[in-house]
């Protein structure tokens, strides 16, 4: 078995992969694709249903800019092969508002200035949505441990656990309310 | 990405029937259960299955506990049993260990079965770009030995590898004495866990002693270890998100203000999960004095050998015994 393999030989012998029929829930809407066997959940939601939202920043799951909520648990689409999340509920950022209704963490990620480039930021909002869910966001270092999953190059730490703990008190008032 | 079959079997007999190879890096069949590891790997080149058979839906995801001990379903994500409640309760060094692992999301995906056979960070197995790694091409050579090794094994290791295991669940459980279910087209087995994976010494590239087909169903944990003082230190590069510099998970009974018995892990410093009996046997009947700890954690020393940049694992995992053994110590 030899080391490295030139991209382009894999690329070709590619073509050779039966496509698979691939059901895929996406914000509450069946999509029926055909899809090669190593799609990933992303490639999939990028490049065949065209929702840009989740971003591909390392593709092996260190920085966490494709998150989704998988039956309503975030999850790295990078890490995911798309056939194998047929019959799970994926949400993406683009189905977090309600109509133009924002999510009070997309509200809070624009008031408190959560982002510089944003490349990071649907990632950031779909595992911070996740992390206030959980019970995860009670401090400033709790919300930073269980946010570890999320790598934001520009620095914007500090704004991003403040949008979070805001998010969270609306909710928890909502939920006391 | 090497192309591939995907075979989604309905049962595990339709499994087993597929002969995929977990746990040696030139099968042409291979597992893929929450897939964290392994995507990685595939989008590396560094895995190149002609055909990968899925095991979701198939293997058991249940935790139970009950007078035998605690039984984990090969398919319970690391989130599941780090939150289980009578995991945190009983056998809380094990629920310490994966919340110190990986990220949440990660956690959300990953099995208790894949993690055992993740594969090692060592860089130079998971770059192609590399022609020497005996893990991946055998008999290729070991980039590491002369290369960047601040990260690699100091016990346990060949001239053909020195790669560590990555796991820090494995690390937990081999302290806590456990076991792996396997199934095969010949039946089922139990492995000590510390059985499961062979020192790499000529043959890096067989990590299990997994035959064909074998599939790990679940872990078992040993009612003793229930209820023990325990503590899994990691030391890392950063404070979350990142594989161990070095670990220690230490369980202890207590009688006054002596130990007992002692179980003591260490992982980041060797090619499997390391148990260190000498350390063990030295803390029996100890008491909690730095002096005496440290004479015991010494012992860890044995054996060992450094390849340059990582020689002060040698000294760092024996201070990291004597702080997890003082913390579980401490604990009520």
């Amino acid at each position: 078995m030899s080391g490295a393999i030139s991209p382009a030989l894999a690329q070709a012998a590619g073509a050779a992969t039966a496509p698979l029929d691939v059901s895929l829930r996406i914000n509450g809407t069946e999509h029926r694709l055909s899809l090669d066997p190593r799609t990933t959940l992303l490639d999939a939601l990028r490049e065949h249903l065209h929702l840009t939202g989740s971003k591909k920043g390392c593709g092996l799951g260190q920085c966490g800019a494709c998150t989704v909520l998988m039956d309503g648990m975030r999850v790295k689409a990078c890490l995911s092969l798309a056939a194998l999340a047929q019959g799970r509920e994926i949400k993406t950022i683009e189905g977090l508002a309600q109509g133009d209704e924002l999510h009070p963490l997309q509200a809070s990620f624009i008031e408190r200035d959560a982002f510089q480039c944003g490349y990071c930021t649907s990632g950031q909002i779909m595992a911070g949505v996740a992390c206030i869910s959980e019970g995860h966001a009670g401090s400033p270092q709790e919300i930073r441990e269980w946010m570890s999953g999320n790598l934001c190059r520009c620095g914007a730490y500090d704004h991003i656990v403040a949008a979070i703990q805001d998010a969270a008190a609306v909710s928890s008032s909502k939920q006391e309310g | 990405m090497h192309p591939f079959v995907l075979e989604r079997p309905r049962d595990l007999s339709a499994v087993l029937a597929l002969g995929a190879q977990a746990g040696r890096n030139d099968a042409p069949v291979e597992y893929i259960a929450g897939g964290t590891d392994m995507v990685q790997l595939l989008q590396e080149n560094v895995r190149r299955p002609d055909r990968l058979v899925s095991l979701a839906g198939v293997l058991d995801d249940g935790i139970e506990i009950g007078p035998q001990g605690l039984r984990l379903g090969a398919a319970a994500t690391m989130a599941e049993v780090a939150a289980h409640q009578a995991v945190i309760e009983q056998f809380p060094l094990i629920s310490q260990a994966l919340l110190n692992s990986a990220s949440p999301q990660v956690r959300n995906q990953a099995t208790m079965g894949g993690n055992l056979l993740q594969r090692t960070r060592c860089p130079y197995f998971r770059d192609v770009g590399y022609e020497a790694c005996n893990k991946r091409v055998p008999g290729s050579g070991c980039a590491a030995l002369d290369g960047e090794n601040r990260w690699h094994a100091v016990l346990g290791t060949s001239d053909d590898c020195i790669a560590v295991h990555p796991s820090d669940l494995a690390v937990a459980l081999v302290a806590l004495d456990a076991s792996v279910e396997l199934r095969g087209a010949g039946g089922d087995r139990s492995v000590p866990l510390s059985d499961l994976h062979r020192l790499p010494r000529d043959t890096p590239h067989l990590e299990t002693v997994l035959e064909p087909g074998e599939v790990i169903t679940a872990i078992t944990v040993p009612a003793n270890a229930a209820g023990l003082r325990s503590h899994y230190l990691k030391v890392r590069d950063r404070a979350s998100f990142e594989f161990a510099v070095v670990s220690a998970a230490v369980a202890i009974e207590t009688d006054g203000g002596r130990i007992r018995q002692a179980r003591v892990a260490l992982g980041g410093v060797g090619t499997k999960p390391w148990r260190l009996s000498n350390v063990e046997t030295a803390l029996a009947g100890a008491n909690f004095e730095p002096a005496v700890l440290r004479q015991a954690a010494a012992l860890a020393a044995d054996g060992t050998r450094g390849r340059g940049h990582n020689g002060f694992k040698i000294e760092l995992m024996q201070r990291a015994i004597v702080r997890a053994v003082e913390i579980a110590g401490a604990r009520a």
